[in-house]
């Protein structure tokens, strides 16, 4: 028996290929997730956990990694005596880490990092402090010297000795490289530049006075970090985050997850998906291979080979095929891994070293390659078990359809779910639980679909292929036939193509509503003529906003920061804004009370603050920062909610008071009546040329760079897409060609009977076309209730309008049927190729 | 036993004269070497406008082979093939499609029917692949002629073996070919089945003027012919007019008793 199997094996090279595909795809998507993955998560805990010191005190809500808004609180330089002073302590030091801190190219211009920071630290040489490894040169010791981290200090050209000129919050800042270092293992810091300076240097820079972003502590041998945590704990008191290496890497790499997350998430559901469409394409080729075989495992039978017999030589057939499958799928999942790698290197994110192979990998590449196969071989073979001896004499053995009924129940009771969960959704409003329930919603969604694309496969293809008849004649309705002939094939095979397009559709609505929404908050709420910012809204010196003002073309200028601060006893953002320009560069709708309110110690609150913590105009509230004076605020208005100024609002003066940094994140400028546009804009660009971070936008501009923010977003999760859609051609091109093999006769038959080459092509590219058309009208459909429920649960986070790209679904469309015909090409080309006598006289 | 070569060689073709089919020298090769097999040894052989013609022999005589080529199904070694007035080896792949499609009608013994179309839509495929629409009432005669009229709206797999042959020879004779071809059409058939079904093909031939060539085995299925040509290791070795069973089992039991025949079926 195991000798018969074998043999088969063998003998249908071609059918085996084919469905060794399905298995190579399926598991070098799952295997090339992965080890992306894994590849992302080691680069930066191998960052965190080898720059992390012993302990570590920090600004209570201020520590949130070198991603966070850091400048924006501190600790008093005073507290570093406190620390050293505690029993166990081996050294502390304070240090200074802010972003905004930019390396300039010999060319005078902004080295670019790609998206990533460019982050501004203090030196510390203490020893078990070290800020990072000398690889040249020595530590910056005063002034005018620097150090630079060896990946910017490369790709600039710069060694130890040559003048560099660096773009601060501050002023420009002219300096000598002293030293290059490392910093981490591998050096990496996934894009970001560092730059060192001495610690005087680098807290008059970022403007924290003579306090520091931190305290870092080496511990003295003969005690634990938990213990010696403790002891800080006790010492430092109230107000301050204390933390172990451990806690620290744990955070960061917490933080940095979160960062991530998005990444993370769309990578698993692109390795489920795989999965998912892969099992659907092993599935549907198993089925085939044993159809095919029925009259040999008859044969089997009749000769007294005994069901389990059967059954075990099919299961045998894909242990075999599955194993070789996960092997050479695993090899393709370094080529997906290293093209993952190259696309997001594109987007900044530069991951340096060897691609990490973990075992997970292995194990699930194997499980996945093995189980599904085998899963899938399961249902056929026991099929194949239950043939009658008789079928193998019987010319043409015609499978029993089994009843759908079973599936229309399960897919219905899904989507039901479904519709209950994204009815929940709206209900749930702004609870936070919109998009959970969205997304329980739309895997039930899918998942009916699935299961109900069988039922709906016949009356859908029909519909479709109403045309084809009269538009091709014979081929057409051939095509038409053969679609609908095995509603389970066309199912499954239109499946994977099903759910690549309804990610596609739903997010393709989900970015064309937030780009709609950005449109409306610029056109709604801003009321400045130009904006100044950087790219990535980050902080910059206020020196622009003062010298625009002093331009005659410039009536006024509204300056925006953001600072961190407790009020009440609860830490939140707020944005700080010039009280008297307010009005005249953002439109607030105000609820009660105005921008006059900012006056004094004023604060402005959005509705949905107000009623939560149950503010009205005229109370006051206990504000505090680590870095300043603790301050009772006055409620001065209630606006309507605005994403561009989020929660609070302050005026700058009250900033300042709460010890927030002076640097703009946004200056909006708002032209004097009358100023020819073109003069207007000529000077403002003179002064904000003078600074390469910032750049001016007029409101188009403004609105347009926020949403290329959202189109690269949107290309990132297209072009992973790319890699879900190739699989279903693929698994549409094994389909065909197994069909094609499977009906060799009867396309002997219409050859014989005078169908000519071309138009034996056209059915067989018809047949795809409906097939893949069919997968696309379901995935539309899924796309757009999916896209839509995104849209409502995520209004909340600021995308309020809700628009369905008309065009680009069409395009989806026509983009089904294109992927029909490419699928159709070679077996097409096979069906056209076969010899009209082979073709009739093969059994 | 000498060859008997019946048929008259070369003769000039006239307008009344000229046969539905003929072939000269036709020599079909298979393989090379030790496996080099000669299917057909440069047969010459008429079919006549309006004639039914048996052909039979003992297994891998060359039956099959001889049909094939003269179809246009296969390729001929050396020798030249017609239908009516075309050579055959002058067309191409698309030439030779057309030629099977407009003027060729092919029964075969199993697996004629396409099983996602009804009885009449696989009557009319050969129409409807050359886009032409069938002539109403010839199609009506013939439908009537094999007596299928109640399940014509039936597909393949709801009709005994008996009318899925009648429905291949309709579709056969449906586009009013020059020749048809039939190979071992009632070879899985029971008597009563093959009978319905030979009876329709004399018809076609008797009242319907049409030229048909047929394989079989069966002495009672060659006694419905015109004549039955004797075909052995690739030759025609004998002719015989006006067959009945009888005489027909006769003559191949002569060719048995001569070693010729080894074996029948
Ligand atoms: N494709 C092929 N390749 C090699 N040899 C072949 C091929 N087709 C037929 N032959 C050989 O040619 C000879 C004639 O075969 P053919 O099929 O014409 O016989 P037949 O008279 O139709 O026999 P049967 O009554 O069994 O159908 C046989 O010896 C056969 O083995
Ligand atoms: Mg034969």
């Amino acid at each position: 028996m195991r000798r018969a199997t074998l043999r088969s094996l063998l003998a249908h090279k071609l059918r085996l290929a084919l469905s060794a595909v399905a298995i190579v795809l399926g598991v070098a998507f799952v295997a090339g997730t992965m080890i992306f993955t894994d590849t992302l998560d080691r680069t930066f805990t191998d960052l965190f956990e080898s720059t992390a010191s012993d302990v570590a005190v920090t600004p209570e809500g201020g520590a949130e990694g070198i991603d966070g808004p850091a400048g924006t609180l501190s600790v008093p330089g005073t507290l570093v005596g406190q620390v050293r002073a505690v029993d166990g302590v081996a050294a502390a030091e304070g240090y200074v880490q802010a972003q905004g801190v930019y390396l300039l190219t010999p060319a005078g211009e902004v080295l670019d990092t790609g998206g990533a920071p460019g982050i501004g630290i203090s030196w510390t040489s203490a020893p078990g402090l070290d800020t990072g490894e000398l690889t040249a040169g020595r530590a910056p010791e005063r002034a005018g010297e620097v150090a630079l981290d060896s990946g910017s200090a490369e790709e600039a050209g710069y060694a130890v000795g040559d003048r560099v000129t660096l773009l601060t919050p501050g002023p420009r800042v002219e300096a000598t490289v002293v030293g290059v270092f490392t910093f981490g293992e591998d050096g990496g810091l996934a894009g970001a530049s560092l730059t060192a300076f001495d610690v005087a240097t680098a807290q008059q820079l970022t403007g924290v006075g003579d306090g520091f972003s931190g305290i870092q502590v080496a511990a003295a041998e003969d005690v634990s970090h938990d213990e010696l945590a403790d002891r800080v704990v006790a010492a430092v008191g109230d107000g301050y985050t204390v933390q172990t290496a451990q806690q620290q890497a744990d955070e960061q790499s917490a933080a940095l997850e979160e960062g991530l997350s998005f990444i993370t998430v769309l990578l698993t559901a692109f390795a489920v998906i795989a999965l998912f469409v892969g099992s659907f394409i092993i599935l549907n080729t198993f089925s085939m291979l044993v159809a095919q075989r029925t009259r040999e495992l008859a044969l089997l039978r009749a000769l007294g080979a005994g069901r389990g017999q059967v059954t075990r030589s099919v299961l045998l057939e894909a242990v075999v095929l599955g194993v070789v499958g996960a092997t050479v799928g695993l090899a393709g999942g370094f080529g997906i891994a290293t093209g993952l790698r190259a696309l997001f290197g594109t987007f900044g994110l530069t991951l340096d070293g060897d691609l990490v192979l973990s075992a997970d990998t292995v194990v699930w590449s194997y499980a996945v390659g093995v189980l599904v196969t085998v899963l899938a071989a399961w249902v056929p073979a026991r099929r194949a078990a239950r043939t009658p001896p008789v079928a193998a004499m019987r010319d043409d053995h015609v499978a029993v359809e089994r009843s759908l009924r079973r599936r229309t129940a399960f897919g219905v009771a899904l989507v039901a779910v479904a519709a209950g969960a994204l009815a929940g959704s709206v209900a749930a409003g702004d609870s936070g639980h919109a998009p959970a329930l969205v997304g329980v919603g739309g895997l039930a969604l899918v998942l009916g679909a699935v299961a109900l694309s069988p039922v709906l496969a016949r009356p859908v293809v029909r519909v479709l292929g109403a045309p084809l008849p009269r538009l091709a004649g014979t081929a057409g309705r051939l095509a038409r036939d053969n679609a609908q002939r095995n509603p389970r094939r066309t199912a499954a095979t239109a499946s994977a193509l099903m759910v690549g397009l309804t990610l596609v559709t739903g997010f393709g609505v989900l970015g064309a509503s937030a780009n709609a929404s950005v449109d409306a908050l610029v056109d709604d709420t801003v009321r400045a003529d130009y904006v100044v910012s950087t790219a990535v809204g980050q902080p910059f010196t206020p020196e622009v906003a003062d010298r625009l003002r002093q331009l005659p073309e410039v009536d006024a200028v509204l300056q925006q920061r953001f600072t961190q601060v407790r009020v009440d006893g609860q830490s939140t953002f707020a944005a700080a804004v010039d009280a008297t320009t307010l009005d005249r560069g953002l439109a607030l709708e105000y609820v009660a009370g105005g921008s006059d309110g900012l006056a004094g110690r004023g604060l402005l609150v959005d509705e949905t603050t107000a009623a939560e913590r149950g503010w009205e105009v005229g109370d006051t509230v206990a504000a505090e920062s680590a870095g300043g004076q603790p301050t009772e605020l006055t409620v001065g208005g209630v606006y309507a909610a605005n994403q561009a100024v989020g929660s609070m609002v302050l005026s700058l003066d009250t900033d300042a008071a709460l010890g927030g940094p002076a640097l703009d994140r946004y200056v909006y400028v708002v032209l004097a009546d009358g100023t020819d546009a073109a003069a207007a804009r000529a000077a403002l660009e003179t002064v904000v040329d003078a600074y390469p971070v910032v750049g001016l936008k007029d409101r188009d501009e403004f609105a347009g760079e926020q949403k290329a923010q959202v189109d690269q977003v949107l290309l990132l999760i297209n072009a992973l897409l790319v890699l879900s859609v190739l699989i279903a051609v693929l698994g549409i091109v094994n389909t065909l060609a197994m069909s094609v093999l499977e009906r060799t006769r009867e396309i002997g038959l219409l050859r014989a009977v005078g169908m000519d080459r071309r138009q034996l092509r056209r059915t067989v590219r018809l047949e795809a076309v409906l097939i893949s058309v069919y997968g696309a009208v379901l995935g539309l459909g899924l796309g757009l209730v999916l896209g839509v429920g995104l849209t409502r649960a995520l209004a909340d986070q600021g995308i309020t309008e809700l628009v369905v790209p008309g065009g680009q679904l069409a395009g989806f469309l026509v983009l089904g049927a294109l992927i029909g015909v490419v699928a159709a090409v070679w077996p097409a080309r096979r069906a056209a190729r076969l010899q009209v006598l082979d073709a009739i006289a093969t059994a | 036993m000498t060859p008997v070569q019946q048929t008259s060689p070369a003769v000039p073709a006239t307008a009344a004269g000229t046969p539905a089919a003929r072939g000269r020298a036709l020599t079909k090769v298979y393989g090379r070497g030790d496996t080099r097999v000669t299917a057909l040894d440069a047969v010459d052989v008429d079919f006549r406008h309006g004639e039914f013609t048996a052909i039979m022999g003992p297994s891998g005589s060359g039956k099959s082979t001889l049909m094939h080529c003269m179809a246009g199904l296969d390729s001929l070694t050396s020798g030249s093939a017609w239908i009516g007035d075309t050579e055959l080896s002058a067309l191409d792949d698309r030439g030779l499609t057309r030629l099977r499609r407009d003027r060729i009608g092919f029964v075969f013994q199993a697996f004629n029917l396409l099983p996602t179309l009804t009885a009449l839509e696989n009557i009319t495929l050969p129409m409807d692949i050359a886009g032409r629409t069938p002539d109403a009432a010839w199609l009506d005669s013939v439908v009537d002629a094999v007596g299928l009229r109640s399940r014509l709206g039936h597909r393949p797999a709801e009709l005994s073996g008996g009318q899925q042959q009648r429905v291949a020879c309709a579709r056969a004779l449906a586009g009013r070919p020059q020749v048809v071809f039939a190979d071992e059409p009632t070879g899985n058939l029971d008597s009563r089945s093959g009978a319905s079904v030979l009876s329709f093909l004399r018809t076609s031939v008797r009242e319907m003027g049409q030229t048909v060539v047929m394989v079989t085995h069966d002495p009672a299925a060659a006694s419905y012919a015109d004549r039955v040509l004797f075909l052995a290791d690739g030759r025609i070795v004998d002719e015989m007019a006006a067959p009945t069973a009888e005489r027909v089992l006769d003559r191949m039991k002569a060719f048995d008793a001569a070693g010729r025949i080894v074996e029948v079926g």
